[in-house]
């Protein structure tokens, strides 16, 4: 298998604002034509790694290539990289074909040329119908796709799209990372997205990078990430995770009322070391009816239906939290449970990941 | 944008530099020749208060100032209560009639000159005899128009479900206006009265054209204007810098009472 | 409401629809009226003589809103570029000075264009020994005179929709590939238009009525509609043709506003919020 070829590369990039560090020594590789989302929580310095790959900041320190030239200090101008505005920033001002072709005339390219492609990319984004209307006359939808055709017309080396769905309601988020995925596929062109929603980089992301405070914690695809998160903010910030809190031993974690959960223990942790035991609520079995190295009774608390699956709240002597248990509604119709119920939770050693507290 | 060159940072500072100077140079000129002992604007001949003192002695710059201060008191008295009512008026019932806001909005942008003049063919049509009472009753015109407007900015945010809830509670009209509407437009009310003030006491034309014949009606701003005309006398400069203490003083705790006529 | 607006009825409507009636009476002969029909006032207007002068106003008050403009604009610029926290010092003390006393504000000219005034100390510091410069008394000082009374305001009404453009539009011209110039003049200036029409109709507004400026500073030598109307009411006595001159400076005024309502209009729903306070 050959190794796809590197577009752009982080270099050591650090970035501080006064006393604040912004960003701090982040190194990562963007594969050409892949689409790859930085993911943190707000302030993890995502957004402005992402501003000096547009050209709005300059690092203090480190490099940014592009094909292997260093653009750290190219004004934004002057770079084939295209940003779309979390805000869309679209001009107020200008119609939706104006906006469209304002990047193709700052390229002096022919009036027939600019034409043509702006043409292009508005049947591409299913803006034909719009195109002479004001952005105050368009929906969120709409705004977005008029954001996103001006930036891809000018067919940028690497598009970046700064939280491109955080405007939009939840349905419509939905069909738009489709979409999304689709116009990637179609322009061929590499996407680098921001965003805070773990869920929206799972589904989108051909590889992600998760960050913290201005440090890179974790970069990989996201079913790496998912199934073996670096620490345990990661396990935490994707997806969801039940954690029992205890100490380090040789084959798990003695829980604080002195149960064992067994699973593989890291090198790093030393026996007695404070440590965490975690698992995902859908690795949990209900009443499991084979063999499981871990097993526990607990109280239902609560109940919630999520459409084709039920989650449980489940009251046990493992950790103050209730366990967190998905059940498909198949199983929960073959025996049902209701608040109050004593209820018995297996899972395998397998499933299980042991983080330093 | 984010980061500026540092020569586009400095080519604004110097713009500002340049503005400000333009602004407050001739003003702090006046105000350093007020204290000047030879009072002439061609050299500096030491520190004094001389020209204060003899504006003490000035008996008619000290009754034009009574008169201002008459014209002044009487004429926002009358505008904040007017155009409080108005305001509230306007707001509650919310009929913006193009009519009723070119009403309200006229008197802040006929030129003075207008205003005056018509007034001035008003009184003397119905042979009234001009002096103090006839400025007073055209500076209620502008001013209450400026009130109403600061009245009518704050009341624009106000929550008319506390006056309901207020009612809801058993209150009495006049008792919620008292206890509810008055208290959260009070700064409103209170920085527009004392932006009326000002505008009053400054106000040269009106005053000029409606204050009739004679000494007696003479205010302030016609006082200087007089002088100004005469020549430049070092008394003027004192008299200036204590009227522009006064207004800026009042125009500054107007701001602070009501963040955002001014600097919206 | 109704003793307010009963007020400004009386002492407003009343004596304005005056005005406008005695427009077309005739001069008495020793003055006063007399009360016939006519329009020979509005045909005085257009005498070559008072139209002059009225394009002459015109012409001052013009220069002076161009002037301000771009002082205006560069200043207003200049603070919406500055550190957030220190904008609202800096908008602060560029109004603080509109709230002085304008006589004084205009006396405060003469003294530094005055032969002897501080311009020409200056001059003499720098070595210059032959005449003082005659700089008052001039259309010139008129100019200077409108412009620094108004500036404040034109640097109010600009700063208003500088300070509200998102900064990420500038952002995104920048990031199409635009210069730093391009993106001044194709995006945030067309979006800050409606602050600069409503600093320059204000200023255009006062100075084309102005009477203070030009009396003070012109020396009576530069006459313009304001000083026009002044004497025919307190020199010549000729209260009709004086009547008459005022609504035509009013008329002047409707004109203007009415352009720059147009223009705001067409500018799309979107821009016209940016118009600022006018309260002046």
């Amino acid at each position: 298998m050959s190794e796809p070829r590197t577009l752009l590369a982080i270099d050591h990039v650090s970035k501080n604002f006064g006393r604040v560090t912004a960003v701090d020594g982040i190194s990562l590789d963007i594969r050409e034509n892949e689409f790859f989302a930085l993911l943190g929580p707000s302030g993890c310095g995502k957004t402005t790694l992402l501003r000096m790959l547009a050209g709005f900041e300059t690092p203090n320190d480190g490099r940014i290539l592009l094909d292997g030239r260093d653009i750290a200090k190219t004004p934004p101008n002057k770079r084939p990289v295209n940003l779309m505005f979390q805000s869309y920033a679209l001009f107020p001002h200008m119609s939706v074909r104006a906006n469209v072709s304002y990047g193709l005339e700052m390229e002096r390219l022919p009036a027939a040329e600019i034409r043509s492609r702006v043409d292009a990319i508005l049947a591409t984004t299913e803006l034909v119908p719009f195109a002479d209307r004001k952005p105050e006359q368009l929906s969120g939808g709409q705004k977005q796709r008029v954001a996103l055709a001006r930036a891809l017309v000018k067919r940028p080396r690497l598009l970046l799209l700064d939280e491109p769905l955080g405007a939009l309601d939840k349905k419509l988020r939905g069909a738009m990372q489709l979409e999304l995925k689709r116009l990637q596929h179609e322009v061929g062109i590499t996407f680098v997205i921001v965003t805070h929603d773990q869920e929206e980089s799972l589904v989108m992301a051909d590889r992600m990078a998760v960050l913290k405070d201005g440090r890179l914690l974790q970069c990989d695809t996201p079913h790496a990430i998912y199934e073996h998160p670096a620490d345990r903010f990661v396990a935490d910030f994707i997806g969801v995770m039940n954690f029992v809190p205890g100490q380090a031993a040789a084959d798990g974690v003695v829980a604080t009322n002195g149960a064992r959960i067994s699973g593989k223990v890291p090198a790093t942790l030393s026996p007695g070391a404070s440590a965490v035991a975690s698992v995902r609520p859908e690795r949990i079995r209900l009443f499991p009816s084979v063999e499981t190295a871990n097993r526990i009774t607990g109280t239902v608390d609560a109940l919630a239906y999520h459409g084709l699956d039920l989650q449980l709240h489940v009251r046990t002597p493992l950790s103050p939290k209730p366990f967190l248990v998905r059940v498909t509604a198949d199983a929960a119709d073959r025996r049902p449970v209701s608040s109050g119920d004593q209820v018995e939770l297996g899972w395998d050693a397998a499933d299980v990941r042991i983080f330093a507290e | 944008m984010a980061e500026r060159s540092p020569g586009t940072r400095r080519t604004l500072w110097f713009v500002l530099s340049l503005v400000f100077a333009f602004l407050y140079i001739p003003i702090a000129v006046l105000v350093a020749l007020s204290f000047n002992e030879g009072g002439l604007p061609t050299a500096w001949s030491g520190f004094s208060l001389k020209w204060y003192a003899s504006l003490a002695g000035n008996s008619a710059i000290l009754s034009a100032a009574l008169n201002t201060l008459i014209v002044a008191l009487v004429s926002t008295a009358i505008a904040t209560l007017l155009g409080t009512l108005l305001a509230i008026g306007i707001e509650m019932r919310r009929q913006y009639g193009k009519a009723l806001e070119a009403l309200i909005f006229a008197p802040m942008i006929i030129p003075d000159i207008v205003l005056a003049i018509a007034l001035l063919s008003f009184f003397s049509m119905l042979n009234l005899t001009m002096g103090l009472h006839t400025i007073i009753l055209a500076h209620v015109v502008f001013n209450l128009a400026f009130v109403c407007s600061v009245v009518r900015a704050r009341l624009k945010s106000f929550d008319w479900s506390i006056v309901e809830a207020s009612a809801d509670l058993g209150a009495s009209a006049l008792t919620t206006f008292r206890r509810v509407t008055l208290p959260v437009i009070a700064p409103a009310v209170i920085a527009g009265a004392l932006l009326a003030f000002t505008l009053s006491v400054d106000e040269f034309i009106i005053a000029f054209f409606t204050a009739g014949a004679g000494r007696a009606s003479t205010t302030l701003p016609m006082q200087i204007y007089a002088m100004i005309r005469f020549g430049i006398t070092p008394e003027i400069n004192a008299l200036a810098t204590i009227v522009m203490a006064v207004s800026i003083t009042a125009l500054t705790l107007s701001q602070r009472l009501n963040r955002g006529i001014i600097g919206q | 409401m109704a003793p307010a607006l009963a007020w400004l009825a009386a002492l407003m409507v009343v004596p304005c629809a005056l005005v406008l009636a005695l427009a077309f009476f005739r001069r008495g002969i020793y003055g006063g009226i007399e009360y016939t029909f006519t329009l020979e006032n509005f045909g005085l207007v257009f005498d070559p003589l008072y139209a002059g002068i009225f394009l002459n106003s015109a012409r001052i008050a013009g220069t002076a809103t161009l002037i301000a403009v771009v002082i205006g604009y560069a200043a207003a610029y200049a603070i919406s570029a500055a550190p957030r926290r220190w904008q609202p010092v800096f908008l602060f003390f560029a109004v603080l000075p509109f709230w002085s006393n304008y006589l004084i504000r205009t006396y405060a000219w003469i003294v530094l264009l005055n032969r002897e005034g501080l311009i020409t100390q200056l001059l003499r510091w720098f070595g210059y020994t032959g005449e003082p410069p005659s700089m008052l008394y001039t259309e010139g000082a008129v100019i200077a005179g409108l412009v620094y009374n108004y500036l404040p305001f034109v640097i109010l009404a600009c700063y208003a929709p500088l300070s509200r453009l998102n900064p990420e539009l500038a952002e995104a011209s920048r990031d199409l590939g635009a210069s730093a110039a391009t993106t001044f003049r194709r995006v945030v200036l067309p979006l800050t238009v409606p602050g600069i029409a409503a600093g320059a109709v204000f200023v255009f507004v006062l100075s084309i009525g102005n009477f203070v400026t030009p009396a003070l500073l012109g020396g009576g030598r530069f006459q313009m509609i304001g000083n026009l109307v002044y004497d025919q009411f307190l020199t010549a006595n000729d209260w009709p043709f004086g009547a008459a001159l005022a609504m035509a400076l009013i008329a002047i005024m409707l004109l203007v506003l009415t352009a720059q309502a147009l223009a705001a209009n067409r500018a799309s729903g979107h821009v016209t919020q940016a118009g600022g306070n006018t309260d002046g």
